[in-house]
């Protein structure tokens, strides 16, 4: 029997809770530093017009900078621009991932082989990604250029980076080659935990394949292609590292992103305030599609 | 309830307490310290003296002056403006003094990273360096760096095709280079004459200026207006993008740089070309890659015939870099002091071999026969320089300068691309500057 | 009947080559560049076999001559520099990520939910956005051009994504045996490093191959936040070969593909684990 007072004892659960905020300390305190603190002079920042090295002589302009950028022609293209890569870049990594999946679920001849090769393009680097296929599509050497005039497809060489919406597109490919394995393989592993119930009892009562893919396999995937489709959104939303290898933003903003308009307005212009303010419109645009993950996800979790 | 709300603002407290501590600070100037001192300095990668070179001379300060102790790190050129840009947001500077561009003495300056160096300047200096390289480091009527790696470009042409056509004299104005060019067309001696970097990228201002000067025409009116859109630029435009609907200049100079010029003049495939000096290594001494050694010349860079006609000899882009000291920097004499010794007249001509000094002394009498004979380049590198880089001109130093050169880049393409006509570009893009300058 | 199923395999066989040729022609045409000489590379038409192939830009690279560039004299060194900050950031990750995941996961304390959301919320903001006050950071602490200013920078983004997706194969554990040893007067330490972490051994490898390929990968904050060989990584040498008006193109091909195997070769060898580990957090049990 205790001889402490009962009003003194720490309940299981209290302990437990006192156990579980020590082994979350480490973790919070590095990211209070190293994410944290960045984030609330990034904010900080955002309400001032200052300028990089010159910080005592800030002008206060409140909610001025989001509104400057609000009104901005460029970042309006720039939302636009980066829509149009998210939208095309998860799409195609969306039906290429359910293909590709699906491919490797029917165990052709060599599938383990196939499941193994899609890591590659995953696993090469980002800056070597960029830097690959930025060579693949040089005007005067490139394999592309080689490639579609050795099969008799174009008479001339041809400047495939120098058209705005073309070295968009183009990044795009580039892009999705190195993404479309991630996509590939959540669905390849979760189709292969499907039950197999439902399509069996379907063709019995005469439905074909296309119809047991349409009607059941697709609808059963749903939560799998969400996830993957909410991750690579966001993701893709914010991309940088390889437009900032590949085209540096051009040829005429063609290919400049919301985030590496965040880039250039700190770095190149120098206007600290307007990049501040214009990474938290990019934050609480990401923050709104990842609460939409979670919400996804705990209805997922409900519906089981 | 309320102990959660205890937490959270406490929390919060914590949090702005860090953010407080943290947050950028305004320049404090600290106390010169006394005894050692180590002076940062930023320079670029892969041109210039080499690192070893620089440590040699590092060293040789440093036994000069004991107290001095410099450290040089190195970047790659596309990363300099941001690594300079960076190393401001800390208080001191990271770096004490760093290599920069021409093109972004404007921006720097107006964002007061720049010490102004114009007192520092000695006679000696005055006197004795090249005149038109001061114009790099000029802002408005100070100087703010010392010129640092003297660069123009050059005309550039392959001897031996040029005679091949029937021509023994290099072309003196552009419209004589034309001519000549239809000429090796029609021969079919090369399929596309000339070739240049027009792609959207800085490259393509340098030979806007070279041309749009040597028409007589200039960036900036008197009263700091673009002029570049009056008649004498939308000729200029119109010249250049007829040059590429006539197929005597080479249609991928609308995506070329300055790499793919090297590249198309090695393989012999075009007879006229500008670039900056490093060409001529390629060209003419690159036996793996060069299949035109010993046939390219260099001769001094034409201009309009109407230009010529009111007496204008030659033109040409200053492409050169310079060397300046951070306005936050703590020991800025003592940076000054490195700096100095750096340009120096003995230090320069003694590391020459792949830097050219920028003191016109250097370049006169034994000291010039010392200067060609370091290496076998420098024979054909150093009299072109002499003779060229006195015409070189300035871009102008605007401090929105970065996003200024991006509209005129773009005019200019989409003036080559038939996108726009000539005149509809160069106004937008002037527009756009007044608007950047307002 | 089995000729209908030989004519599918036959058919999805045929379909399985345009995927591997996509995954594979891009990489070919990489390391065939790499063996190839400059004058190769910059000819037409274009070479797709190179006729003399050279394994000089490895060699370049490796053991360099005087006539190397000096960014590719340093690649023994940056390499080098990039296994340490990528293992750094991964042996921290799990070792910090593992605590706190599994209060996360498994024990419910205030501000649980708060936490996890904020632990999400700052994946949120751009990496460009945090530089500045990183560096301000890494200035005032003498951290700049030290490999301890990449790890505690790339922390910023590995430390979440870390907690995240082991707290997902934490939540797969059976409860019930995690229960049995609480009833036994077991400690939370305890349970954690006896049950849970071998039990989701897997995951964590995934996680800490994850983590790896991140940091290896991270290329702006490395740039900006290093200078010199002392700390520089290997995606800032490989854009180092870009000079200010060419590029040494056939080392910058060999650097590439050096750069690349490390997480090519890891990804390839732990293949199984890479699979567990995208599941995670996407595909529940």
């Amino acid at each position: 029997m205790s001889t402490t007072p009962r009003h003194l004892q720490l309940s299981l659960r209290q302990r437990d809770a006192r156990t579980a905020l020590l082994f979350v300390a480490p973790a919070v305190i590095i990211i209070l530093l190293v994410t944290l603190q960045p984030i609330l002079t990034t904010l900080y920042l955002s309400f001032f017009e200052s300028q990089l090295g010159r910080f005592s002589v800030n002008v206060f302009r409140g909610l001025g900078n989001y509104i400057d950028m609000l009104k901005s022609a460029v970042f309006w293209s720039t939302i636009r621009r980066t829509l149009h890569f998210t939208l095309f870049s998860v799409g195609l990594e969306l039906v290429l991932g359910i293909a590709v999946a699906q491919l490797i679920a029917s165990h052709p001849p060599g599938w383990k082989f196939l499941r193994t090769s899609l890591i590659i393009p995953w696993a090469v680097p980002t800056i070597v990604t960029g830097m690959m296929w930025g060579w693949i599509y040089n005007a005067d050497y490139g394999a592309l250029n080689g490639l579609l005039s050795q099969l008799g497809l174009i008479k001339e060489y041809v400047p495939w980076l120098i058209r705005p919406t073309r070295a968009m597109n183009l990044a795009i490919l580039a892009d999705v080659w190195h993404t479309v394995p991630f996509v590939a393989l959540i669905l390849q592993a979760a189709l292969a935990t499907l039950p197999q119930e439902m399509e069996e009892a379907a063709a019995v009562d005469g439905a074909n394949a296309w119809q047991r893919f349409w009607l059941i396999r697709i609808p059963l995937l749903r939560p799998a292609i969400m996830v993957a489709m909410v991750i690579r959104t966001v993701e893709a939303f914010r991309v940088f590292d390889i437009i900032y290898v590949m085209t540096g933003g051009g040829p005429a903003f063609g290919t400049v992103t919301i985030s590496y308009l965040t880039y250039l307005e700190t770095f190149k212009y120098g206007h600290i305030g307007n990049g501040s303010a214009l990474s938290f419109l990019i934050s609480i645009f990401s923050f709104a599609l990842a609460l939409i993950y979670i919400r996804l996800l705990y209805r997922q979790e409900d519906s089981h | 309830m309320s102990k959660k709300t205890t937490c959270v603002l406490a929390f919060l407290l914590v949090a702005s307490v860090l953010l407080a501590a943290c947050a950028p600070a305004a320049a404090t100037t600290a106390p010169v310290a006394q005894g050692p001192v180590t002076v940062r300095i930023l320079l670029m990668q892969q041109a210039g003296p080499t690192p070893d070179e620089n440590n040699a001379i590092a060293a040789e300060f440093n036994k000069l002056n004991p107290d001095i102790q410099v450290v040089i790190d190195y970047v790659a050129y596309d990363a300099l403006h941001d690594k300079i840009v960076t190393s401001m947001s800390a208080n001191p500077p990271t770096y004490d003094a760093f290599l920069m561009d021409d093109g972004w003495y404007g921006e720097f300056q107006k964002a007061g990273y720049l010490l102004d160096v114009t007192d520092r300047i000695t006679q000696v200096m005055k006197d004795g360096v090249f005149k038109s390289a001061w114009g790099v480091t000029t802002v408005g009527d100070k100087l703010y760096g010392l010129p640092y790696f003297l660069d123009t470009k050059y005309f550039f042409y392959n001897e031996e095709l040029l005679k091949q056509a029937g021509f023994n004299e290099p072309p003196k104005t552009w419209e004589e280079m034309m001519n000549m060019a239809k000429v090796i067309k029609e021969k079919g001696i090369a399929e596309y004459p000339v070739v240049w970097s027009w792609a959207q990228r800085e490259a393509a201002i340098c030979d806007w200026v070279v041309l749009l000067t040597g028409n007589g025409g200039s960036m900036m009116d008197a009263n700091g207006q673009p002029a570049f859109n009056n008649d004498k630029g939308v000729e200029t435009l119109t010249w250049m993008v007829q040059s590429i609907d006539d197929g005597l200049s080479n249609p991928s100079s609308v995506t070329n740089i300055e790499d793919n010029v090297v590249s198309v003049m090695q393989q012999g495939k075009a007879v006229f070309a500008l670039n900056w000096i490093y060409m001529e290594n390629a060209v003419g001494f690159n036996e793996t890659d060069s299949k035109v050694i010993g046939k390219i010349k260099i001769a001094l860079m034409p201009v309009f015939a109407s230009a010529a006609a009111a007496g204008l000899e030659s033109t040409s882009i200053n492409g050169s870099m310079g060397m300046s000291i951070a306005a936050q920097s703590q020991h800025p004499d003592e940076t000054w002091a490195f700096i100095a010794y750096l340009a120096s007249e003995d230090v320069m001509n003694r590391y020459s071999a792949n830097l050219l000094p920028f003191w016109e002394t250097s370049f006169t009498g034994d000291k010039l026969a010392a200067l060609e004979a370091l290496a076998p380049v420098n024979a054909v590198t150093v009299p072109a320089f002499l003779m060229q880089f006195p015409y070189a001109v300035t871009r102008p130093h605007l401090p929105y300068y970065q996003e200024a050169s991006l509209a005129l880049q773009l005019a200019l393409q989409e003036a080559l691309t038939h996108v726009k006509t000539p005149q509809q570009a160069l106004d937008e893009a002037a527009a756009k500057w007044v608007e950047l300058g307002k | 009947m089995s000729r209908k199923k030989t004519l599918t395999r036959a058919l999805l066989f045929l379909l399985t080559i345009p995927v591997l040729l996509f995954v594979f022609m891009p990489v070919a045409w990489l390391v065939i560049s790499s063996i190839s000489t400059k004058a190769e590379l910059l000819s037409i038409p274009i070479h797709w076999i190179p006729q003399h192939p050279t394994l000089s830009n490895y060699t370049n690279i490796l053991t360099p001559g005087t006539a190397t560039s000096e960014v590719a004299k340093s690649f023994k060194v940056v390499m080098r520099n990039s296994f340490l900050v990528a293992t750094s950031v991964t042996a921290l990750c799990l070792l910090v990520g593992s605590l706190a995941a599994y209060a996360l996961a498994r024990i419910r304390f205030p501000f649980r939910k708060g936490l996890l959301l904020g632990i999400l919320g700052t994946r949120m903001i751009p990496e460009v956005s945090l530089v500045i006050p990183l560096y301000i950071i890494a200035t005032r602490l003498k951290l700049y051009d030290t490999p301890w200013i990449l790890i505690a920078t790339y922390l910023s983004f590995a430390l979440p994504f870390a907690i995240w997706i082991i707290a997902s194969f934490f939540e797969s554990v059976p409860v019930e045996m995690e229960e049995a040893a609480l009833m036994d007067g077991c400690s939370r330490l305890r349970i954690l490093f006896n049950i849970v972490i071998p039990i989701s051994a897997p995951g964590l490898v995934s996680t800490a191959i994850f983590i790896f390929l991140m940091s290896w990968d991270e290329f702006f904050y490395a740039l900006i936040f290093t200078s010199t060989i002392a700390a520089k990584t290997m995606p800032v040498a490989i854009a180092e070969f870009v000079g200010r008006y060419s590029t040494d193109i056939t080392a910058m091909m060999a650097g590439g593909v050096f750069a690349a195997l490390p997480p090519v070769l890891l990804s390839l060898i732990f293949q199984r684990y890479i699979v567990t580990g995208m599941t995670a957090g996407a595909v529940k049990g």
